[in-house]
């Protein structure tokens, strides 16, 4: 049989495209056919349960700089988090990684401080971190479900799907996401043997421990603060604390106007509540 | 009709090999950041979005323009687009495949991009900006191919390939609209968060793509024995005033709703941009020589005698893309992400690495171009005279 | 039947054969891989196990993990990671494991080099898993 080239060329163009797409449908349908569903898997009993995950952060209980920086860290190795300050102590912005940190009152709700302010009340530290929000942006962004929402209301992270198309950062309204501009592993200064650490190319966050509520534990910067300095619970549930500071103080959240509904939130004039 | 692109003359070959010599270093320096890391670029934790973005977002647009040459000649019959229309199509797969490599470049894992098609996320406009882009892709391939094809057999195009030519007028609507989501649906972005941004991009899309064509036409025209006429160029030149004047009175209502309501979230983007904000004014001069070539070649082209002159038509055409560049290429990024959520300003600038990176994917792009249009001019100057009526 | 230009078409032929049959032909000469993989089991951990409960015994049987630990793997970390799973009831011998690599099989193969990389050199295959997860420590095996 003759052919011309451009025949040729035609059919083997459709031929490798056909080929290749069935390789990838072959491949997907492996990959979906395998799911494992209750009761081949379970929770653990002792994991500890929520409708709606909440914090609650009273600076009021932070006196020293000691205090802060306990939470820091206690977050930051329990989780791998990558230490890249440079060697004279100072922040190395282009490739730092931050799970939660301080920032001024200034800073932190931008546009509610006023000229008439004192610098000590400007300069105040508050605990950022993820809000895990109700209506979370960067969930609604992510193309590839790498960020999504669970049952209990934490906004989590799945770092072996995301593609690092760094779509969350841009919708963040926070600034709460960091990602890994390099390999991280060098720079972990206590490995953490327990937990795994991330790659190059993909962001990470705060996930409210989620590891540790699957054992029992509250999150790691919960259990470092001083008593009473971060509170952690249920909002859902009527009678746990942090509900009933909610519900009867004074407490504000960051950029509230945005309709993210975020559930850190900050208590204002401190209190006897622990 | 792939042979033709194998076919010419010792200056053809010296263009494709420099480009090509480009695409490789760009090769090389993107390996470099594959195996470290975006960290080699100038992004960072605040500015997380760069020179790639902006380039893609740029990209998108004048892979759009091509809508502006469809619509006259296959819903109105404007024949005088007849011979122009085909440069349109083939920029538009030019263009979009650098679209395309400057996501893949810019991706942290790319690797893992396949789990875009895996895991479909209908509620993300990312997922849908990329759907659309290889649905242009593909559409503008065969578009592009098959009248092509029809011409070079002196026959008009089949009846079957009409449908694909007038869906790719709304596809090519919808893929820059679609891109301008991806910005104007962020809460948290001042800048960004504005109703006029897809109506911002069209407009500047529809200016700029069909000035790099008007440029591309005059290029095509003193290398080659193929004229595409004085008067589709002018038609062009019209439509390119037209869409200029709508970009920038866009651009001017962007600035009024900014310092007329007086919210300080949405002056400082700008006020960092156009004259500096605590102490950093890096991006000052290049968004100004944004704007002044923005007048400047929108004064040129409102003047017939001066856009009449082919000579000052191109120069007014060539300063309008540079200026479109910088704004849409450049300045709309940075402006999104400084200053950031803490109102601090934390600035950016690409490093070497980048900046070859991106200028490989140029070169890429301009190397499919060149191809695409060494087929198509050769296959018109078999035509010469002979006029299709499609 | 006269072939032309015989000569040079098979001495290419005998190039193009040589070139893609060298990473066999090299391997033999140099006298590796062409030894079948076998991974360690005897860690003190799976010892310890193995005193316990009287055998040696992994979430499923051995076959079944040789070739499916890599789909199970997958699928453990989407159920843990998105679904909050922790327990996995094994389809062999009904026990509960800890889904998870680092806490769960590493437990027991702690011994990277001669467990893991002896199948993963040989197939030459390069897991990602270890970009991220940490490596256990390399425990010297319990001589018994």
């Amino acid at each position: 049989m003759s052919m011309d080239r451009r025949k040729f060329l035609k059919i083997a163009g459709i031929s490798s495209i056909l080929g290749f797409g069935a390789s990838v449908a072959s491949a997907t349908h492996t990959i979906w056919q395998k799911g494992l569903y209750p009761p081949q898997v379970d929770k653990n009993k002792e994991a500890l349960t929520a409708k709606r995950w909440a914090m609650v952060v009273d600076m009021s209980k932070f006196k020293t700089e000691e205090d802060v920086k306990k939470v820091v860290s206690a977050c930051h190795q329990t989780h791998n988090v990558p230490d890249f300050r440079n060697p004279d102590d100072s922040v190395n912005r282009k490739d730092e990684i931050k799970w939660i940190w301080q920032a001024s009152y200034e800073r932190a709700f931008p546009g509610q401080d006023n000229k008439y302010m004192s610098e000590h009340m400007k300069e105040m530290p508050f605990f950022v971190l993820c809000n895990h929000c109700d209506n979370p942006p960067c969930v609604r962004v992510c193309p590839t479900k790498a960020t999504f929402k669970l049952a209990d209301g934490i906004t989590m992270q799945d770092m072996h799907r995301c593609i690092g198309c760094r779509f969350c950062m841009a919708a963040c309204p926070y600034g709460a996401r960091s990602f890994n501009w390099r390999d991280p592993l060098p720079f972990i200064k206590n490995v953490n043997k327990t937990y795994p650490a991330r790659t190059k190319g993909v962001v990470e966050k705060c996930t409210f421990c989620s590891e540790r509520l699957s054992e029992g534990k509250i999150p790691a910067c919960v259990e470092a603060a001083p008593q009473g300095g971060l509170l952690f619970g249920d909002m859902e549930d009527p009678n746990s604390e942090v509900r009933a500071i909610v519900s009867n103080k004074y407490t504000i959240r960051r950029k509230p106007d945005l309709g993210t509904g975020p559930a850190i939130y900050y208590l204002i004039g401190g209190g006897d509540h622990a | 009709m792939l042979e033709k692109a194998l076919e010419g003359s010792k200056k053809y070959w010296a263009w494709v090999f420099f480009l090509s010599a480009l695409s490789a270093i760009g090769v090389y320096y993107y390996l470099q950041q594959f195996f470290y890391g975006l960290g080699i670029t100038g992004l960072h934790r605040d500015v997380s979005w760069g020179l790639y973005i902006g380039q893609f977002t740029f990209l998108v647009g004048v892979a759009a323009s091509a809508v502006m040459l469809v619509i006259p000649y296959y819903l109105h019959d404007f024949k005088k687009f007849g011979k122009i229309v085909i440069l349109g199509e083939f920029l538009a797969i030019s263009a979009v495949t650098m679209c395309i490599l400057f996501i893949f470049v810019d991706m942290g894992q790319p690797m893992r991009i396949t789990n875009v098609l895996l895991h479909p996320t209908p509620g993300s406009v990312m997922f849908w900006d990329s759907v659309v882009l290889m649905g242009y892709l593909v559409i503008n391939a065969l578009v592009g191919w098959v009248t092509l094809g029809a011409d070079r057999k002196g026959m008009p195009p089949p009846q079957w390939i009409k449908p694909f030519i007038y869906l790719s007028i709304p596809w090519a609507i919808s893929i820059h609209t679609v891109t301008a989501f991806l910005y104007s649906g962020v809460p948290g972005r001042h800048f960004w968060l504005t109703a006029v941004m897809a109506a911002r991009f069209l407009a500047s899309a529809f200016a700029g793509g069909p000035a790099l064509l008007i440029i591309l036409a005059l290029i095509v025209r003193k290398l080659t024995k193929f004229d595409p006429g004085k008067e589709p160029i002018q038609a062009l030149g019209r439509i390119v005033s037209y869409a200029m004047f709508a970009n920038v009175f866009l651009l001017g209502l962007e600035f009024f709703t900014a310092f007329y309501s007086g919210i300080p979230g949405h002056q400082h983007p700008f006020v960092y941009l156009y004259a500096g904000l605590d102490g950093h004014a890096e991006l000052v001069p290049l968004m100004w020589t944004s704007s002044i070539f923005a007048v400047i070649s929108l004064t040129m082209l409102w003047v017939p005698a001066v856009r009449r002159n082919e000579g000052t038509l191109a120069l007014a055409c060539s300063m309008l893309f540079i200026s479109l560049w910088i704004d849409k290429g450049f300045g709309l990024v940075i402006g999104g992400f400084v200053p950031n959520p803490f109102e601090e300003i934390h600035p950016y600038w690409p490093t070497m690495p980048e900046a070859f990176i991106t200028l490989g994917v140029w070169a890429i792009g301009f190397l499919v171009l060149t191809f695409l249009y060494k087929i198509a001019v050769s296959v018109r100057e078999r035509n010469i005279g002979i006029e299709i009526d499609h | 039947m006269k072939i032309y230009d015989g000569g040079k078409i098979f001495l290419g032929l005998l190039v193009f054969v040589a070139i893609a049959t060298f990473p066999f032909t090299f391997n033999m000469v140099m006298g590796k891989g062409t030894k079948t993989p076998e991974p360690k089991t005897d860690t003190p951990a799976i010892q310890e196990y193995e005193k316990v409960n009287g055998k040696k015994e992994c979430v499923e049987s051995k076959e079944f993990m040789r070739t499916e630990h890599m789909q199970l793997l997958n699928n453990w970390r989407d159920s843990v990671v998105r679904d909050y799973n922790r327990g996995y009831m094994s389809n062999t011998n009904g026990k509960r494991f800890n889904m998870s690599l680092q806490n769960g099989c590493m437990q027991c193969h702690s011994n990277k080099k001669k467990f893991c990389d002896e199948c993963h050199n040989y197939m030459a295959v390069k897991p990602y898993c270890w970009d991220c997860h940490i490596q256990p420590e390399e425990k010297e095996e319990a001589k018994s």
